[in-house]
């Protein structure tokens, strides 16, 4: 009973805390929110760019070309090897017809197409397209199909994946490092926050210390302060995510349909289903860091008789 | 051990004295010596004065039963408790057992009466009934009852130093301490609060008054202890005895 009345004590004293510390309180939350909201647009890039490359991995199969005069059996028993793999979801045959016509479509003007005739330059390109089910598989299946007899060539996506993979990493490095100075930055600004709050109750903490209360009890408003200073702070980055993520895809889609034609954004409950939960928690994380950090110091120098 | 020595420690065991020091010792960093070497004992139910100059060793001796700071030598014991060994829950647990009034009331200016009573009991966690029962009675003992709503700059200087005496009691302490308690009030509002304490001690609770009021403590007649540069000078019964 007394540990349900002392947590609402604590809450009611947070509240009448932040309304007693108004402008510090407004400038905690404004800080922290504006980390949370950097901390937020970073996840979603990056979110993002995973979910892009492991779309494009998977859409973007490695390509199979065979040797010279090669039979339409041996490239049939080829394909069959093929699609045996485990790693393997599906292969599409391609014609050296096929892959010309779909060439001259992509690249070439009409004057350079009749300047061909009728020959074809890439009668040597039919090719399989294989399409993996885990494209991290991808190294063993090329090792795997060079090995086979009549493949001439395999394109492979390695090198690209590898190369977003790489600018993934330098992203992440690079967001975390900012994150964490803006996170130090609103850890400063809670303890000042807190020890400001403290330093206006002095005489009521002395009163309370010289009555016997137990310093859990002195503490609790103050951490609650800083919860709720950090709560609020993820609420407002978290509910501009919440209702604009969508508004900013399509629009993002929009403005360059040539790139987002391609890959697809997470979806915004993928997204928010992470990045609320993860916001909040480190919103009310650094504000019960803050606050206990400057509150066993403030708390000790108030005695009860001076 | 004599005969007597016997006895008075069999009557330590069965009703040990609110306060006892013994042979207390505090040294500040600065290499100054605040209480030298003081014995003292204090029975439930007394009334006594601790008066003495400033640099007497009165403050020191408020804080070290406040367990505000700890002796570097010697042992202070509180209803039978080593208070100098004593953890953070122990020393909540003995605040709470000692009422204190101070010379500038601490009142938070905030709150009413009401308020300020109820505090006392609110931060060490009363359930709200008994806490809505017992502060009009406390406020009724100190003769505030109808001056409930008012706040601290509504009251006169006695009226606040009854406010502050009855946020001491509202908890049942075994022992008031009274830190100049009449400092800031004119002769009639002192007398006034003395005959409270007074009143406060028949009623069972041990007084300790630390003043350097010569007329109150004159006109009281009551156990006087006089300290001097942190020693303990004269310990009798009757008026102020300078050191």
């Amino acid at each position: 009973m007394r540990r349900i009345s002392t947590f609402f004590y604590g809450i009611g004293q947070g509240f009448a805390g932040l309304a007693r510390n108004r402008m510090f309180s407004l400038a905690s939350i404004a800080t922290m929110a504006a980390c949370l909201f950097l901390f937020g647009i970073f996840y979603i890039v990056l979110a993002n760019f995973n979910h892009m490359v492991r779309e494009a991995e998977n859409n973007v199969g490695l390509t199979v070309f065979f040797d010279e005069g090669i039979s339409d059996e041996e490239i049939e028993e080829i394909g069959n090897k093929l699609r045996k793999r485990a790693e393997v979801s599906s292969v599409t045959y391609t014609s050296a017809e096929e892959a010309w016509e779909s060439y001259k479509a992509e690249k070439l003007s009409p004057e350079m197409i009749e300047t061909f005739g009728n020959d074809n330059p890439l009668k040597d390109s039919s090719s399989f397209t294989v399409y993996l089910n885990d494209p991290e598989m991808q190294k063993n299946l090329v090792v795997y199909a060079s090995g086979l007899e009549g493949v001439r060539k395999i394109n492979d996506t390695t090198e690209i994946s590898e190369g977003l993979t790489g600018i993934n990493t330098v992203l992440a490095t690079v967001s975390i490092i900012i994150i964490v100075v803006l996170l130090l930055v609103a850890i400063f600004l809670i303890s000042i926050t807190i020890s400001t709050g403290v330093s206006v109750r002095k005489q009521e903490i002395s009163i309370m210390k010289l009555i016997g209360a137990t310093d859990i009890f002195i503490r609790i408003p103050f951490i609650v302060e800083g919860m709720l200073i950090g709560l609020f702070g993820a609420g407002i980055p978290s509910a501009i995510f919440f209702f604009f993520y969508d508004n900013m895809t399509t629009l993002l889609t929009e403005k360059f349909s040539s790139v987002f034609n391609l890959v697809s954004f997470l979806d915004k409950n993928e997204v928010m289903k992470v990045l609320i939960p993860v916001t909040a928690a480190i919103g009310i994380g650094i504000g019960l860091i803050g606050s206990n950090l400057t509150l066993r110091r403030q708390l000790k120098k108030i005695a009860v008789k001076e | 051990m004599d005969r007597f020595d016997l006895y008075r420690a069999e009557t330590e065991i069965i009703d040990p004295p609110v306060i006892l020091c013994e042979n207390v010792t505090k040294d500040y960093v600065d290499g100054l010596h605040a209480v030298k070497n003081l014995s003292l004992q204090i029975r439930k139910g007394e009334f006594v004065f601790i008066v003495g100059s400033s640099g007497s060793g009165k403050s020191t001796l408020i804080k070290l039963l406040l367990r505000e700071i700890t002796p570097t030598s010697g042992i202070i014991m509180v209803n039978g408790r080593n208070i100098c060994r004593m953890r953070s829950r122990g020393v909540c647990k003995l605040r709470r057992s000692i009422g204190v009034v101070f010379q500038d009331f601490r009142l938070l200016k905030d709150r009413n009466v009401y308020e300020n009573v109820a505090f006392a009991q609110r931060v060490t966690q009363v359930p709200r009934k008994q806490i809505e029962r017992d502060v009009p009675r406390i406020l009724s003992i100190v003769g505030l009852a109808d001056k409930y709503k008012s706040y601290p700059d509504e009251l006169s200087g006695g009226e606040q130093q009854r406010v502050a005496l009855a946020r001491a009691l509202v908890n049942n302490p075994v022992m008031l301490l009274a830190d100049e308690p009449t400092g800031n009030l004119d002769p009639k509002n002192s007398l006034e609060i003395m005959r409270l304490l007074e009143e406060v001690n028949r009623r069972g609770t041990t007084v300790v008054v630390v003043t350097h009021n010569k007329e109150i403590v004159d006109m009281m007649q009551k156990r006087v202890i006089t300290l001097n540069k942190g020693v303990l000078k004269s310990d009798k019964k009757g008026g102020y005895s300078h050191a």
